[in-house]
């Protein structure tokens, strides 16, 4: 898989580098809007997450330049603004996604699996672990061919663990992304504690290869044992 | 006071002193005038006594004031030379009826003369006005006189102060419904008096100045919002990076993890205090129909795990569908931070969420009444909890001042009530 970041703040930049380079995708970088374009037209991405504000030029204009030539690269923009329009404006334009910065890791992570699942249906509508296999669109767990029942929550917790493996997911990024992300007082998020509890035993009680482990006060992170 | 009642009581209040002091003034004049004139009647009297007595000795006879308005003395020599003409006010019985006799005040020249040797004491006595009576006149036609002016005053008072202030009232009236940020006229009212216009000028340049801080202000907090958020973003994913690494160091992990959820504090802040100055410049002004009834069970389903894990239970009723036009997002943040609200503050039992007729009312127990005048203002935290951004009741406010709905907090059997009227 190839990834090309666009994004001109530099530590920012090699932040995500080194993050997707965890995840074993091959990662090229562009600091401004012509070296973006330049790369672009000259190789195929499987995703490119792209900042809005760049030197030399907007990443909507890109965007716009990159979809008129008939390229259908997935397309995740960063941008820090919030700003409704430029959202709509985004995904109008033919973006897949669009994550405000600042963002956690696991979520830029989830977001650019969740794309890329979404564009090459095949074989990539289950993640598998060991002998534990999530059916997204089904919403199904089987761990040895054997159903677990999850709720809504669990489901979505373990989908997102699973699209994080070996990596960290603080309390405050689970809370954003399976509760919503109005999160604006609930700062208290040991609630989510139980849930993570219910979905441990389940997955221990069918000898699952995978277990969530707690980092020290921080968040979680799912492990193949 | 009112400025007109003012200037009234001013002018009352220095009339009744010029007056008074005039009233006094006036009576010893008119005293001294009157007792001028009687005082040269008397002296005409006497030379014609003297004249007519020489003629008549009769006249001589008369020793007291029963018959007439003189009475004759002969006395020695030597005592008449003593009598100097003196002329004196003095009490005289007269007789008012068979044996009733009443004192009345006379003037009195006492005098001597000399008639053919012999030398006689004269007194003429003259009535004199009742000085009782001129007081009292004099008294109560001043008054009259004092009532009349003020009435006067107070009638042109009003008709002309109205007339001449009306621009002043105007211009107050304007300036009483202007608000910082959102009244686009400043105060204006046509007037060619120099005072008013200069007061028209001052309060537009002031208003001009505020306006252009106000502005500005708001622009600063939201590009510094806005700054922030990369820095934020580079802090957050180099810590996460930074704990990846060393997840098998528990100590440093612990550390770092503090610093982290620090920093996402700060991202909620920043992000709150975007939303608050985007809602503020009016940057969402997408209307559509959105059903409270809906959003308001989404937002209970989300808090639910929340709520659960704090032993918090939820009671919901609606009485109808209330369907509200305004922008969903906001809607969504509006009753989503109002029951945040209720559920982060409250220990345990029951927040009673409802839906009437153009209302949706969430009550959650409390211990005391939170201070209203400063409840909706930006960081204002009550009961000590530092949390939460403490901005979010001010984005309620927000987004209720945005869209003319009214918002209101009671405390009542030991509940808090937030309640928001929609229009």
């Amino acid at each position: 898989m190839k990834i090309l970041v666009i994004e001109d703040e530099k530590d920012l930049q090699q932040n995500i580098v080194q993050s997707l380079e965890k995840e074993q995708y091959i990662v090229e970088t562009a600091d401004h809007f012509w070296a973006a374009y330049d790369k672009i037209e000259n190789y195929k991405y499987d995703c490119i997450l792209l900042d809005i504000m760049l030197p030399q030029g907007n990443g909507l204009d890109l965007l716009k330049m990159l979809r008129k030539t008939g390229n259908t690269d997935n397309v995740i923009i960063i941008s820090a603004k919030n700003a409704l329009e430029d959202k709509l404006k985004g995904l109008d334009l033919g973006a897949d996604d669009y994550l405000t910065k600042p963002f956690h890791l696991a979520e830029l992570n989830a977001r650019i699996k969740a794309v890329l699942r979404r564009k090459n249906a095949d074989g990539l509508n289950t993640i598998s672990s060991g002998n534990l296999a999530l059916y997204i669109s089904e919403r199904k767990l089987l761990i040895d061919s054997q159903e677990i029942p999850l709720n809504r929550k669990e489901f979505d917790i373990l989908n997102y663990f699973l699209f994080n493996k070996n990596r960290l997911i603080t309390k405050t990024a689970l809370a954003e992304h399976v509760w919503g992300d109005n999160i604006d007082q609930a700062d208290n998020f040991d609630f989510i504690y139980s849930q993570i509890k219910n979905l441990r035993k389940k997955l221990q009680n069918a000898d699952a290869d995978v277990e969530i482990e707690a980092i020290y006060g921080v968040g979680y992170r799912l492990i193949e044992k | 006071m009112k400025l007109l009642n003012q200037s009234i009581a001013i002018i009352s209040a220095s009339l009744l002193a010029i007056v008074g002091l005039w009233g006094i003034v006036f009576y010893y004049n008119l005293i001294a005038e009157i007792k001028q004139g009687i005082d040269e009647s008397l002296d005409n009297y006497r030379k014609q006594i003297i004249f007519q007595a020489h003629k008549d000795t009769v006249l001589l006879k008369q020793v007291n004031f029963n018959e007439g308005f003189y009475a004759i003395q002969e006395i020695t020599k030597e005592e008449g030379i003593e009598i100097k003409d003196k002329y004196v006010d003095t009490l005289i019985s007269i007789p008012k009826g068979t044996g009733y006799y009443e004192s009345e005040s006379f003037r009195m020249l006492t005098t001597a003369f000399e008639d053919d040797g012999y030398f006689y004491k004269l007194r003429v006595i003259s009535s004199m006005v009742e000085k009782d009576a001129l007081i009292n006149h004099t008294f109560r036609n001043l008054l009259l006189l004092y009532l009349l002016l003020i009435i006067c005053i107070v009638v042109i008072n009003n008709i002309v102060l109205r007339r001449v202030w009306q621009p002043f009232y105007r211009l107050l009236r304007q300036l009483k419904s202007y608000r910082l940020g959102q009244t686009k006229k400043f105060p204006l009212v046509r007037t060619n008096t120099t005072e008013f216009i200069n007061l028209q000028n001052a309060v537009q340049t002031l208003l001009q100045s505020s306006n252009a801080s106000y502005e500005q202000q708001k622009e600063f907090i939201s590009n510094a919002a806005h700054e922030l958020q990369t820095p934020l973003a580079i802090i957050l994913n180099k810590l996460e990076l930074f704990v990846e690494k060393n997840a098998h160091k528990e100590e440093v992990i612990s550390d770092i993890g503090g610093t982290i959820v620090i920093v996402e504090r700060l991202v909620r802040l920043n992000k709150s205090l975007l939303l608050l100055s985007k809602i503020e410049s009016k940057q969402f002004l997408d209307r559509k129909e959105v059903s409270v009834n809906e959003v308001l069970q989404n937002s209970i389903d989300e808090l639910r795990d929340l709520a659960e894990h704090k032993g918090l239970l939820f009671s919901y009723k609606e009485e109808v569908n209330l369907i509200v036009n305004t922008d969903p997002a906001l809607a969504e943040i509006l009753i989503n931070n109002l029951l945040r609200n209720a559920v982060f503050h409250t220990k345990s039992g029951l927040v009673e969420v409802c839906i009437t007729d153009h209302q949706m009312i969430v009550q959650n127990p409390g211990a005391q009444p939170l201070n209203k005048d400063v409840l909706f203002n930006r960081f204002q935290r009550q009961g000590g909890k530092t949390e939460g951004t403490g901005l979010g009741l001010s984005i309620v406010k927000a987004i209720c001042d945005l869209y003319g709905f009214d918002i209101s907090y009671r405390f009542e059997s030991q509940k808090h009530h937030f309640c928001v009227t929609f229009r």
